[in-house]
């Protein structure tokens, strides 16, 4: 079967995808964000495994990530709430989290849950790509799961192209050097990595995250690249307006 | 082949690494390719050296604890670490990071510090050589540890709270290893044990190898032998116990002890025992024994002495556990207090809460008289004579 990420990224146009975190604002929150994000006709979702230690992330999904563990959210828990969401939903699903919860799980069965609900892919940011070729790649791709690398404005074009000789679906491109929901806009810096990376050709599709927040900055980080993805904003939006106006919120970025 | 030295991926063994976000891999490479060549050059050398001696006070002495020795019918040296500038070994690291700081032409510093004794010895080497210096401090931390927060202000560093999680060491870690991705170009991340991602915990190891370099020459000339029998000394995240280790690593005739904090106890949920209550995982960028719980979420751990209530171990220590090479006792609170107090009334010598529980090991022991014991005396008990004097009424 064709992975969905591989079909959505053949979609002709920019993608959104959306990312927010497991058990954000309520534990049982879960399954209704989805929905609501796919009937929104979000392209992409990404889930977040909370974790007590985010190091990748800003103070917004930081606290998020608070809350849901206060919630009662675990790997074990989120793989129960999407257990049958594959009757309902049809567009990719993408888990994100910190090595340590997968580790503690256990590598290979987390990666058999991932596959029996649907999953298509996984971003670990603290999992480095060469210890993930030496040791997990496999794995990954006996349960077609893609793992998505990250690069960033630091990331010299030599390690770009190892990054891309893997078959990731999308690569996640940091817009800045900064952790979540940090950037108060695009700078020429930033536009002219965008478009740097976006001449490169690379074989992987690029998706743009970090400092992704509304119409202006959508549009100017996916000229160059497939699309863009949206956390903090959208973790702020669930804060100030709870789950029931999604749909606004996406609206308004397209 | 060395058994106990980081591999060229950065792992000692099942431990270590670099389990970090790409984010950093740019600031952690310039680092790793440059560490060695820039502390073999001359020029580090006899900057470090002469910083060591006529500014920490190095060497310092490998004293000949008589009374204690007498007590316990065994031969102890302490190694004074607590006579250092600022109170605690902790600066060996400190001057070694500035200088190559300056070598890397960085002009901010960033630091994490849980009771402080890093943080100020971070600052006192900022104020040393002009540069800017912001040390994370858990909310919780700042708090309880106020004599050292003015130290710090007074050399001229600005203290940030970290207000996520638990707000305490690990978290001002954590808010430092964001700053540092914030900061990619001109900051270096003065880290103050042998933890985090590689190369920190080999080049935290290598600054604080000092301290077992002098013993060798310090006993040839008191003992007519480099080696003593056994090395002993507390483990955090095990920077005072890597130094002392270090030159003896490879020497199985030595044997090593690494005393943990187990606070109220090792099944009280109120403990700092690593190596009994942790499992492999990943803590700030390293693979190493940790504590946690079944879903891998970080658990704050407790004792007494806030320079031991660290999650993790560094993973050299992790490696020296599993592969038996190292041996760890764990000590309780109420253990570590009277060890202190002991070695203050008989030896005169008043030690960080932190260092005297290496000295509550006698009972789990059975050491020989002719052996050669060398304790890390690692820091002074300035800085805990608050929590002394609630502990013992006075």
């Amino acid at each position: 079967m064709e992975n969905r990420i591989e079909k959505a990224l053949s979609k002709k146009k920019k993608l959104i995808s959306i990312y927010f975190t497991a058990g954000f604002p309520k534990l049982e929150d879960t399954k209704s964000i989805i929905l609501a994000l796919e009937k929104s006709s979000v392209d992409m979702i990404e889930i977040g495994l909370p974790y007590s230690d985010p190091l990748a992330d800003g103070p917004v999904i930081q606290q998020s990530s608070t809350q849901a563990l206060k919630n009662g959210m675990s790997t074990r828990k989120l793989f129960t709430q999407l257990k049958n969401i594959r009757e309902t939903v049809e567009i990719p699903l993408i888990i994100m989290g910190y090595f340590n919860a997968m580790l503690q799980f256990g590598v290979e069965e987390f990666c058999i849950e991932a596959e029996e609900i649907g999953i298509d892919g996984i971003i670990m940011p603290d999992l480095p790509i060469d210890i993930f070729q030496k040791n997990y790649q496999a794995i990954f791709e006996n349960h077609n799961l893609k793992f998505i690398p990250l690069i960033t404005p630091e990331t010299s074009s030599e390690r770009i192209q190892t990054i891309d000789e893997l078959d990731s679906g999308f690569i996640y491109m940091v817009s800045t050097s900064k952790t979540t929901g940090s950037e108060t806009g695009f700078n020429r810096d930033t536009l002219d990595y965008f478009e740097r990376i976006g001449k490169m050709k690379l074989q992987n599709d690029l998706m743009v995250g970090f400092g992704i927040k509304d119409n202006s900055t959508f549009n100017k980080a996916s000229k160059h690249t497939k699309g863009c993805i949206i956390g903090s904003a959208f973790i702020k939006h669930l804060s100030a307006e709870g789950i029931d106006s999604i749909g606004d919120f996406i609206q308004k970025l397209k | 082949m060395k058994k106990y030295s980081v591999d060229e991926f950065g792992f000692y063994g099942d431990f270590g690494g670099a389990f970090v976000p790409e984010l950093l891999y740019s600031n952690l490479e310039e680092l790793k390719e440059n560490y060695k060549q820039i502390i073999q050059t001359e020029k580090f050398q006899s900057q470090f050296q002469k910083l060591l001696k006529d500014y920490v006070g190095r060497p310092t002495p490998l004293y000949f604890a008589e009374n204690l020795s007498e007590k316990y019918q065994t031969k102890i040296y302490l190694k004074r670490e607590d006579l250092c500038h600022t109170g605690a070994h902790k600066i060996n690291n400190t001057i070694g990071q500035i200088l190559l700081a300056k070598a890397l032409n960085k002009t901010r510093i960033i630091a994490e510090t849980g009771a402080g004794q890093h943080g100020v010895a971070t600052a006192t080497v900022c104020a040393l050589m002009g540069l800017q210096c912001i040390v994370y401090m858990g909310e919780v931390d700042i708090e309880r540890q106020a004599p050292n927060v003015a130290r710090m202000k007074m050399l001229g560093a600005e203290v940030r709270p970290a207000k996520s999680g638990s707000r305490t060491l690990k978290d001002a870690t954590n808010e430092a290893i964001r700053d540092w991705i914030n900061h990619p170009k001109h900051t270096h991340y003065i880290i103050g044990s042998v933890v985090g991602p590689h190369p920190y915990p080999d080049l935290v190891t290598t600054l604080q190898s000092v301290i077992s370099k002098e013993v060798k020459t310090q006993l040839r000339s008191k003992e007519g032998r480099e080696t003593p029998d056994y090395v002993i000394a507390c483990v955090g995240g095990g920077s005072n116990a890597a130094g002392l280790f270090s030159e003896f690593l490879e020497n199985e005739k030595v044997s090593i002890i690494g005393v943990e904090a187990s606070g109220k106890g090792v099944n009280s949920e109120a403990s700092a025992a690593t190596t009994i209550l942790g499992r492999e995982g990943i803590i700030h960028g390293s693979k190493t024994l940790l504590m946690q719980n079944k879903d891998g979420q970080i658990t704050e751990p407790y004792s007494i002495s806030a320079g031991l209530d660290y999650p993790g171990i560094g993973p050299l220590h992790a490696h020296l556990y599993k592969t038996g090479r190292a041996k760890f006792i764990s000590i309780t609170d109420d253990e570590a207090m009277q060890a202190g107090l002991e070695l203050s009334k008989m030896e005169g010598i008043i030690p960080a809460i932190e260092t005297a529980h290496a000295f509550a090991i006698f009972k789990y022991m059975n050491f020989k008289k002719d052996d050669i014991l060398v304790f890390n005396c690692s820091g002074r008990g300035d800085k805990d004579l608050e929590t002394y004097r609630t502990y013992f009424n006075y």
